[in-house]
């Protein structure tokens, strides 16, 4: 399978060489310098980083990431809010757009008139596009206030006292919350997922599909049984990619997650994210363990990127080795 | 062959695009006196050829900045202390004036109709104080319907020159406060959700009911925001309009401030609004290039002269004319080129 779909190098000495030969090394130094320079240049955001964050971390050592007090008047600060507002709103926007994504890209695919399927292709590439401070104002000025109205309060005057949904539901009802945000993220990260959703269903074999239908599968069993299967891998590859965009998100969620350093208490509680805290405190930062911390939270943010992105590529290249 | 010549010919031509800027005075920092600094420049640009280029990267990073000597001019919202003005081989004058004003969100409750003393206001933001009903704030409301609804506590997410002076308030006014928390640019709510910059803060208030903010007058006045009075040092319940800013700065006394680090909270006076403050310039005492150091001195003394209107058009309030003069005799006897003259001495 992969002999065919990927032509190897090995054929290209053996050709007789063409009059444009010469450019070949040129050619071949200029890719090996891009490759390197972004190597070069991811290392040294690292170094970096490390080196700007390093007084935060040996002050403060491993309660760094497990405390969530973060004062700079004091000047002590612990990471342990941010880092866990940055999982939750994350995996909270995954789970809301994961489905979304799906059966976007599952409608287009399978059922959608091809007259349709382009103008919808093309506004989930639209939506992609926008940019997040949009995103965040919209947030704050349009669903927030709606949020609070009509889902936010209804909910907590009508939860039996003393349940435990009235932990879950409690919070300031003016819908800046840890569950405004995610659902903010979920939007941005819906078109990539769907659009890459999308691409990856049209690769799987016309003949495979047309032979499932054949046989006299229904389309919810192809989808379940042939379309999923053979993309899989691929699959959890877009899902890491969402994820890593979702961690990594700044604006929006600056605007509307109500920038609360400690731990959220409930789903509609203030919170914080790792990208919000280096956002809202960056510009004024003097003292230098203020800076410090912050560039210690933008290592963090990096680490937890990284790796997502990381599993991603592992979860990729096994496919392809299968 | 052609491509070569025509790339060194763009790039010959960015270059030269770039040198006719060259005359052009650069400066970064603070964002709240950026609209009036960007006023001044364009009526200063028409006039004399001369443009500013002004980052608006948030105080700190204008003291940055400054420091790294990339920028000509520093501005800040919260004054440097002189040991560090020293230390960097700094000076620092104020520009234009701005108050803090408490905004609410009550119902039935009208825009001046609120009074709170500061101390009191202290509670509310640590916590201690949580509705609006409390026998506290009705002491001071005769007469004022106040709900029984929980008070919602909003401050600015981002670290700013707004909550410096906030804050910086309130730890005068409450010990509690000042133990606790303290001030600075951000410092570590005790209660309450944030917003970013002053939309952020003014949006979570109109948007919950029983919330409490606090904004820059200039914002609470365009978007006529429901405003709590403040008391003052006299016991007094000024409006917050630009005379009674401008009221503060004058009972203010610069010429007992070291390096002009003067904050204008608290100040006597019936009509003193209480949390006023000032927003700083920094340059260096010692100018390398005294030329460029004449340009700065010579943009900020015209803006002294001509650019009230513009400052009051805008909400800003100037600095009243005896602490104008001040500053041109301390231009005069602090800031000077290699050769030890003034670079620049106001006419």
């Amino acid at each position: 399978m992969s002999d065919l779909s990927r032509p190897t190098a090995v054929s290209m000495t053996t050709r007789p060489a063409s009059k444009g030969a010469w450019f070949d090394p040129i050619f071949q130094f200029a890719c090996l310098a891009a490759a390197t320079l972004l190597l070069a240049a991811l290392g040294g955001i690292v170094v970096s980083l490390a080196i700007g964050g390093w007084p935060a971390l040996h002050k403060f050592g491993f309660s760094f990431f497990t405390s969530t007090t973060w004062n700079p008047v004091t000047e002590v600060y612990g990471a342990a809010g941010p880092i866990a507002g940055t999982l939750i709103t994350s995996a909270l926007a995954l789970i809301l757009a994961l489905p979304v994504a799906l059966g976007i890209s599952v409608f287009l695919v399978e059922f959608c008139p091809k007259r349709l399927a382009q103008p919808i292709a093309i506004a989930v590439e639209l939506l992609a596009g926008i940019p997040s401070i949009v995103y965040g104002m919209w947030g704050l000025f349009v669903l927030a206030p709606w949020f609070a109205l009509h889902v936010q309060l209804p909910l907590m005057m009508n939860i039996p006292s003393g349940s435990i949904w009235e932990k879950v539901f409690y919070g300031v009802p003016n819908g800046a919350n840890i569950f405004t945000a995610s659902l903010i993220l979920s939007i941005m990260i819906l078109p990539y997922m769907a659009a890459v959703f999308r691409e990856l269903f049209l690769t799987v074999p016309t003949q495979v599909r047309e032979s499932a239908y054949g046989i006299g599968c229904t389309p919810f069993e192809v989808v379940r049984s042939v379309t999923v299967p053979y993309v899989r891998s691929g699959m959890v590859g877009v899902v890491m990619l969402g994820l890593g965009r979702a961690l990594g998100e700044t604006m929006a969620v600056t605007f509307i997650i109500g920038n609360a350093h400690g731990l959220p208490q409930s789903l509609f509680d203030s919170g914080s994210t790792l990208a919000s805290t280096i956002a809202n405190e960056f510009t004024e930062a003097t003292g230098e363990m203020h800076t410090a911390a912050l560039t210690a939270l933008g290592l963090v943010l990096f680490v937890i990127t990284f790796s997502v992105l990381a599993i991603a590529r592992a979860l990729l290249l096994r496919q392809r080795n299968d | 062959m052609l491509t070569k010549i025509s790339a060194t010919a763009l790039g010959a031509a960015l270059l030269a695009g770039t040198a006719a800027h060259a005359g052009d005075i650069s400066g970064a920092g603070a964002t709240f006196p950026a609209p009036v600094y960007a006023k001044w420049a364009e009526t200063y640009k028409a006039q004399t050829g001369v443009g500013l280029n002004y980052q608006a990267i948030g105080s700190g990073g204008g003291i940055k900045q400054i420091k790294a000597k990339t920028v000509a001019f520093g501005a800040s919202d919260k004054p440097l202390k002189v040991e560090d003005l020293d230390a960097a081989g700094l000076m620092q004058f104020p520009m234009v004036m701005g108050g803090v004003v408490p905004v609410v969100n009550l119902p039935g409750v009208m825009p001046g109709q609120l009074h709170l003393p500061g101390a009191l206001l202290a509670d509310i933001y640590l916590g201690a104080v949580t509705k609006w009903n409390d026998p506290r704030i009705a002491a001071v409301n005769k007469g004022v319907k106040l709900p029984n609804l929980p008070i919602t506590v909003v401050h600015r997410s981002d670290g700013s020159g707004t909550s410096f002076l906030f804050t910086s308030y309130l730890s005068m006014k409450n010990p509690a406060w000042q133990s606790k928390v303290g001030a600075s640019d951000s410092v570590e709510w005790p209660v309450g959700l944030g917003g970013k910059g002053n939309d952020g803060v003014s949006a979570f208030v109109k948007q919950t009911i029983g919330s409490i903010g606090y904004v820059e007058y200039a914002y609470a006045k365009q978007n006529k925001a429901t405003y709590a009075l403040v008391q003052n040092k006299d016991g007094q319940y000024p409006a917050p309009v630009a005379a009674d800013f401008a009221a503060a700065a004058s009972h203010a006394d610069w010429t007992k401030a070291p390096g002009n680090y003067l904050l204008l909270l608290d100040q006597p006076g019936a009509k003193s609004w209480p949390i006023t403050g000032a927003t700083f310039i920094l340059v260096y005492k010692k100018q390398d290039n005294a030329a460029q150091g004449a340009d700065v001195l010579k943009f900020f003394d015209w803006a002294y002269k001509n650019g009230d209107a513009a400052a009051g058009a805008l909400d800003y309030v100037p600095m009243p004319a005896a602490v104008k003069t001040m500053m041109r005799k301390q231009w005069a006897a602090q800031v000077k080129g290699s050769d030890g003259k003034p670079v620049y001495v106001s006419k």
